[in-house]
């Protein structure tokens, strides 16, 4: 079994290229998620819901601007939000566009939105 | 000279794949595949530390892996709070409901039961670490069988420059996304540290990858 320097050269040359281009492709996250999280601790502490509506309406632009994913849950979170602040109107808009970009959450999501029609009608 | 080189190169090639044969472990991830979840419902974790805030500091750090490992989440305030109007409040009483009743309410595959035994601040003579440790169990929610458990930790006392690859990534993202946001709580970005290395896929011991990426059915 002979290998050729050239070949050798060539196959080095291969790796070396390899190891450059999976410096720059990098790991991408699926979704861009902004402030998220710490404002779903921030409702979980009892924090107050209006500065959270506002960061989390301001965030939902940034996603926006930059052609992002919206996280799962996001737009569930805004519903909760308006729902604590009166606004059901808003918050069943949210929960339909939840259950449009994730159809798995349609059964927890139309649940919900029974429950507010439920809610109304008393 | 060149055939010596060969030569060498060929036997640290074998040796490279002995070193591989003998770190891997057996986890049997049968049960897992054959269930194939599409989403996850996250149950507020059950507290064995002394620290009241463990609970929903982790619950609100578990939905960025879990996501970015391809599943659905179900929106975990939301969740919390149906809870709440149906009268359950703790943890304990939570994690005892029958996974069909979940699975009916939710509409979730699987249900991911986590117990948090560490969340905190250790005082030693010449340094503080904050520590979080949890275990995690993800529940196919139509039959009760358990798909994966796991467990992991995080100190503040690690040096973040040796945490490579794309749990690395995602650590380091998940804490810089909080630090400026919540200073009232050190165990809060630990918790997300530990959350990103419990619940982010790796081979032979990790989560699999969910129908949301990319690398779905590759592990």
């Amino acid at each position: 079994m002979t290998i050729t320097l050239p070949a050798l050269r060539s196959c080095a040359g291969l790796v070396l290229g390899g190891l450059l281009l999976a410096g720059c492709s990098g790991p991408k996250t699926l979704y861009q998620w902004e402030s998220y999280q710490p404002q779903v601790y921030n409702y979980l502490k009892g924090d107050a819901k209006e500065e959270q509506v506002i960061a989390l309406e301001r965030d939902l632009e940034k996603i926006k601007a930059k052609n992002g994913a919206v996280p799962p849950g996001y737009h569930a979170q805004l519903g909760l939000l308006y729902s604590s602040l009166g606004k059901d109107d808003q918050m069943i808009q949210q929960l339909r566009t939840e259950k449009a970009l994730f159809p798995e959450s349609a059964a927890y999501m139309d649940f919900l939105m029974s429950n507010a029609s439920k809610g109304a009608r008393q | 000279m060149i055939k010596r080189l060969t030569q060498l190169l060929v036997g640290a090639c074998v040796l490279a794949l002995f070193s591989g044969c003998a770190e891997r472990k057996t986890i049997d991830y049968s049960a897992y595949k054959q269930s194939r979840p599409k989403s996850i419902l996250i149950l507020p974790p059950l507290n064995n530390s002394p620290d009241v805030k463990a609970t929903y500091s982790m619950l609100s750090q578990t939905t960025y892996p879990l996501a970015e490992a391809g599943y659905y989440v179900m929106p975990v305030a939301l969740v919390d709070e149906t809870f709440r109007q149906n009268g359950l409040t703790t943890p304990a009483d939570i994690h005892q409901l029958p996974t069909t009743k979940l699975h009916e309410i939710f509409g979730a595959d699987a249900g991911l039961y986590v117990t948090v035994s560490d969340y905190g601040t250790r005082y030693m003579v010449l340094s503080s670490a904050t520590i979080v440790t949890a275990s995690a169990k993800l529940v196919d929610l139509k039959t009760g069988t358990t798909l994966w458990t796991g467990s992991a930790t995080a100190s503040s006392q690690e040096n973040q420059q040796n945490q490579g690859g794309i749990i690395g990534m995602l650590i380091s993202a998940a804490v810089n996304q909080i630090i400026s946001s919540v200073q009232d709580d050190a165990g809060y970005p630990i918790a997300g540290m530990t959350s990103a290395r419990l619940l982010t896929p790796y081979a032979d011991g990790g989560i699999l990858y969910g129908p949301r990426s990319p690398k779905y059915g590759t592990d």
